[in-house]
């Protein structure tokens, strides 16, 4: 029922932090992420992208010291299809993710509150149907847990340099060509 | 290698310190650059990873609060089913994580005079009204398909859109570029040609 302690603290500061990032970079905020989607703002391409530039380079620096682990999930394409477009079209209709809308719970969204409630039952409806959508995934094309890395059989370490270095480029073409001031002023 | 690591650890903070120095004057009030944002979400990540062996991931804590609900309203029911035998919900890392983005969020929102309590926002309204019933059942729905969504694929715009695609996981990449294809287009149908 209750994990070890200090995993529950780890969890308690990472939270905080997460919380506060979502909501100082703006995306714990509807017109930010439906803007993405209308492609006249783009704030949470630009975190994200950041994100991952940097994370990437210092989860794989932890790997390569044998400090971390890699944790990656199942690549099962018609999970990562059909859950993906289903999560998008969701994502659009309610304006939020999972993440930001609890970021934006914070805010005092009332709005927010309500699409939570909804993820309990979306999430409920899941472990509900899962005996029986189980099966019919199973049958399907799956490529197991898979990096790219792995799935190539390359090094890890050019491909984590080569996606910062590529991410730089374009979040600097972005940058010139959608300066952040174009996007809106919440 | 230790030095290697140190550079790692300052560069988003240089970054940061370059960025805000450019755009200091756009950034009054509450909001941080993106940039400074998304490389402390990264390093947040690195951070979870090394201290708590956890990518940062939301969507796992619904699946786990639903069988919290379950277990009250049919305990048994609740226990019976396989996703949950699999992984029982637990007051786990995950679970304590959302909980306290709230708590992130919200004091991210005092600190920067942001606290909304509100039901609509300015594009909601324009769009559709000021009907807090349509924007409630709306988001409702919206919930409920994301959720599903996000437990078929086996994450969210957190657990696939920063973690996976960061460990460069494939099933990840393309589960972003579908979450944007849905998005793009409910987004677009919405609220420009319905």
């Amino acid at each position: 029922m209750f994990e070890e302690p200090l995993k529950l603290v780890l969890g308690l500061i990472s939270g905080i932090l997460f919380g506060v990032l979502l909501q100082k970079g703006q995306v714990a905020k509807f017109q930010k992420l439906m803007g993405q989607f209308l492609l006249k703002d783009f704030t949470v391409v630009k975190i994200m992208t950041t994100a991952i530039a940097v994370g990437t380079l210092g989860v794989h620096a932890l790997v390569a010291l044998g400090v971390a682990e890699i944790h990656v999930q199942t690549a099962s394409l018609a999970r990562v299809i059909v859950g993906g477009v289903l999560f998008g079209t969701g994502l659009a209709i309610f304006g939020l993710c999972p993440g930001t809308s609890v970021a934006a719970c914070g805010e005092g969204r009332r709005d927010a509150m309500i699409g939570v409630l909804g993820m309990f039952v979306g999430a409920g409806v899941y472990v509900a149907s899962y005996e029986a959508l189980e099966p019919l995934f199973r049958s399907m094309a799956d490529y197991g847990k898979v990096t790219l890395p792995e799935f190539t059989g390359t090094a890890p370490w050019p491909w984590a340099g080569a996606l910062a270095v590529v991410i730089a480029i374009a979040l600097a073409l972005l940058e010139r060509a959608h300066p952040k001031r174009l996007d809106a002023k919440l | 290698m230790n030095r290697l690591l140190l550079a790692l650890c300052l560069m988003p903070a240089l970054a940061s310190a370059a960025d805000f120095g450019v755009d200091a004057r756009n950034y009054s009030g509450g909001a941080w650059s993106p940039y400074v944002v998304g490389a402390g979400i990264g390093v947040l990540s690195w951070l979870t990873f090394y201290f708590a062996d956890k990518p940062i991931g939301a969507s796992s804590f619904y699946a786990t609060v639903a069988g919290f609900i379950g277990k009250l309203v049919a305990r048994k029911h609740t226990q019976s089913l396989e996703h949950y035998q699999t992984e029982p919900p637990a007051v786990d890392y995950g679970f304590v994580f959302v909980i306290c983005t709230i708590l992130g969020g919200f004091i991210a929102a005092w600190t920067g005079g942001e606290i909304r309590n509100e039901w609509l926002h300015p594009m909601w309204v324009e769009r559709f009204g000021n009907s807090i019933a349509l924007r409630g059942v709306i988001g409702f729905i919206g919930g409920v398909l994301m959720a599903f969504g996000a437990r078929l694929a086996g994450g969210c715009t957190s657990g696939h859109g920063i973690s996976g695609t960061l460990q460069l996981n494939a099933g990840s990449w393309l589960t972003v570029i579908f979450i944007f294809i849905g998005g793009i287009a409910a987004a677009m149908l919405l609220f420009t040609y319905l």
